[in-house]
């Protein structure tokens, strides 16, 4: 037998006393030679080639925005965005400086916090409250309750549109208010539907052991449940944050004074051009508060908050 | 520091299951009481109704004099440790500890000072800026204690506070709670399922019974272990207590006086008269049935003990040998049907087994003797019993027979 005999001949000089399992797991572990390391390199790489060929085909249309955005207009209309690899010079930041000199954007853009922000918060702080409440404080009525609010889910928006409008319309209601109520209310069932299941959870001994501390329910909602409940907090607000940023219907309906982004970039889509020179940056720098919403609240998903707490 | 007492407290569901029945406990100032008994038996919610987490919906519960049935958790001034240590985990084991100090407003050098104090008790001085992730299991449990600590409460809820360490440190962490207690000396209600735990952590124990068969009321017995052990109450308490469980048969009483035998399967068995002395009512059970119980230590082989009486050996045939080290336990086969109660099914029924296997036509009895003499299945022995340690117990009702 020469040293560099391979694990069968090994198996074969001593007899083993029990199955050679480790020996079966090197060969997977440690290639010898070329065409097992080929073989290896293939089934790991194959899952990956496949994600990659996936992850490119839901970009496409992205990439395809992003290079048009930085070709002039007039290009989009002669030729197609994949142009542009082959000739890169024709790209240009020009869209950019004109749309971002327009002072009506920036406008835009602060109009739409001013929606956001407050749409985004209403309705997240008052889901972890009621999700609090029905999920640890027991009430008469309490999972009827819960169960009328899942069932809100199903009112489909534009439905509730026009007569949410005449309502507003005899409270004097308009502009950015309308708009928080509405986002808020719409936001609301599914955001105590995700709040109120994370809550319920949590392990109920943590929220016992905080009333046999000494704590009242206000004090357990926000030294105990709250600091938890983050993960599912950060998911809600990005949920909520992208789609009142992103609304046109709504704004459409309720706003006067105040016009969002996607109203700036609608109002630019021309009547006999199609205004791409605007659209697709505007919708490039549009897309990137959402992305920073995302990426600042992301690292709250860390597993294991709980870590420690019980057993 | 208080006493605790249940008066006729029980616990009906709002579905109608009754959970608990007709507790009566006189918990003094400073003692250590553990609630003990199988799953189900309510042991649980009798601590949780005491901490308020549960509603009382019968019967009164008056902590150090005052009536607390309606009082919030928080104004009840106990503190509880969980069985899964329920600590905060986004907070430090100082942050855990201080926590119920700070809901109270006291002053932050006064906390300081508590929490120093417990974690110095409780050897956890090093672990206090740390998150409990980052603390093991006995740390944790320990952290769990200080919190109950540094409370300074009228009492201590304790709910299966052991059950989730391994077995040596279970073993550890029950001394250290008797030396707590000793040095604390605060009430302390402790709940377990374990027996060992409850004889030898509690002053008193009380062994509580799931609601079913025909004992209507969850505490069985409330005593001493050492009482609980000697003198159980029923034939539930006398098989929940003792491991391995206590041998039961059916056997007749003959004889009268000082002259009584117990007879049971071509057995017959002389009864001390200090058993008797302890239980005259057997005399108006003569020539009639009743369960007689034998603890397996109260066996021993006639080569080691002295036949200390007339009548007093059983000859039998080992079929299993168990040699632990420092005693051996010998299994034999006894030619009567076991004993099936009610009693006896409720522990059948904790330890998930069927009675559909107990009927047979004999029953096995388990001896603890020396592990001097050695005996090998299937050898035939002679067994001395201590028969002045004989239990009785009356078949109709399952009480003992006193």
């Amino acid at each position: 037998m020469s040293a560099g005999g391979t694990a069968a001949d090994r198996a074969k000089a001593t007899p083993p006393l029990r199955p050679p399992v480790s020996d079966v797991e090197l060969v997977g572990l440690t290639p010898k030679t070329p065409a097992q390391k080929f073989t290896r390199w293939l089934s790991r790489s194959s899952v990956q080639i496949v994600l990659v060929i996936v992850a490119l085909f839901w970009l496409m249309p992205t990439i395809g925005l992003l290079i048009t955005s930085l070709r002039p207009a007039e290009a989009f209309a002669r030729t197609g965005w994949w142009q542009a690899i082959t000739e890169p010079s024709q790209l240009t930041l020009e869209n950019y400086t004109s749309l971002l000199g327009d002072s009506d954007l920036i406008d835009a853009v602060l109009s739409t916090f001013y929606i956001a922000i407050p749409s985004t918060l209403l309705p997240v702080f008052m889901a972890a409250l009621a999700g609090y409440a029905l999920a640890w404080i027991p009430f008469k009525g309490r999972d009827t309750l819960f169960l009328i609010l899942v069932g809100l889910l199903v009112v489909p928006l534009q439905m509730a549109l026009i007569p949410a409008f005449s309502v507003f319309r005899t409270f004097g209601l308009s502009g950015l208010p309308a708009l928080w109520l509405f986002h808020t209310a719409f936001g609301l069932p599914l955001a105590i539907f995700l709040m109120r299941n994370y809550f319920a959870g949590l392990p109920g001994s943590l929220i016992e052991a905080a009333r046999i501390d000494g704590a009242s329910e206000w004090k357990i909602f926000l030294k105990v449940i709250l600091p938890l409940g983050f993960p599912a907090l950060a998911s809600l607000t990005i949920f909520q944050f992208t789609w009142t940023w992103n609304d046109l219907l709504v704004a459409l309906v309720f706003s006067t004074k105040q016009q969002p982004i996607t109203l700036f970039l609608r109002d630019r889509l021309g009547e006999f051009s199609t205004g791409i020179g605007v659209i697709s940056p505007g919708v490039f720098l549009s897309a990137i508060v959402p992305l920073i919403i995302f990426f600042a609240f992301q690292r709250y998903f860390e597993a294991g908050l709980l870590g420690g707490s019980v057993k | 520091m208080a006493g605790i007492r249940l008066e006729g407290v029980g616990k009906v569901y709002p579905d109608g299951r009754r959970a608990v029945a007709e507790v009566d406990l006189d918990i003094k100032d400073g003692e250590f009481l553990v609630l003990v008994g199988p799953s189900g038996c309510g042991k649980s919610t009798v601590l949780r109704m005491i901490a308020g987490l549960e509603e009382i919906t019968e019967g009164k519960l008056i902590i150090d004099g005052q009536v607390m049935n309606d009082v919030a958790p928080k104004d009840r001034d106990v503190a509880m440790v969980f069985q899964n240590y329920a600590l905060y985990p986004h907070m430090s084991v100082f942050e855990n500890m201080a926590f119920g100090l700070k809901l109270r407003k006291m002053p932050k050098d006064e906390i300081q000072r508590r929490v120093d104090a417990a974690a110095d008790l409780l050897e956890i001085e090093d672990y206090l800026d740390r998150k409990p992730r980052a603390l093991s299991g006995g740390q944790r449990q320990r952290v769990a204690m200080g919190r109950a600590i540094v409370r300074e409460p009228k009492a201590f809820l304790m709910d299966e506070p052991l059950s989730n360490l391994d077995a040596k440190l279970r073993v550890v962490m029950r001394t250290e709670l008797t030396l707590l207690h000793e040095r604390l000396g605060t009430t302390t209600v402790y709940v377990t399922h374990d027996q060992v735990e409850a004889m030898t952590l509690g002053q008193r124990v009380a062994v509580l019974k799931p609601l079913t068969g025909r004992r209507r009321e969850t505490l069985q017995q409330v005593a001493p272990p050492a009482e609980l052990f000697n003198e159980p109450a029923n034939l539930f308490v006398a098989g929940f207590i003792g491991s391995p469980a206590m041998n039961l048969v059916t056997a007749v009483v003959e004889g009268s006086g000082t002259d009584v035998d117990v007879v049971f399967g071509g057995i017959r068995l002389r009864v001390d008269p200090r058993a008797l002395q302890r239980a005259p009512g057997l005399s108006e059970f003569a020539g009639k049935e009743v369960i007689a119980g034998i603890r397996p230590g109260d066996f021993e082989h006639s080569r080691i003990a002295r036949d200390n009486g007339a009548r007093s050996t059983m000859e039998v045939e080992i079929e299993v040998v168990e040699v632990l080290g420092s005693e051996s336990y010998v299994h034999f086969p006894v030619p009567v049907p076991p004993v099936i109660t009610p009693d006896i099914e409720d522990l059948l029924a904790d330890t998930g087994e069927d009675k559909e296997t107990l009927l047979d036509e004999q029953s096995m009895f388990t001896a603890r003797i020396s592990p001097d003499v050695s005996v090998e299945p299937p050898e035939r022995v002679t067994l001395v019993v201590d028969t002045a340690r004989m239990h009785f117990f009356d078949p109709s009702t399952g009480d003992r027979i006193r």
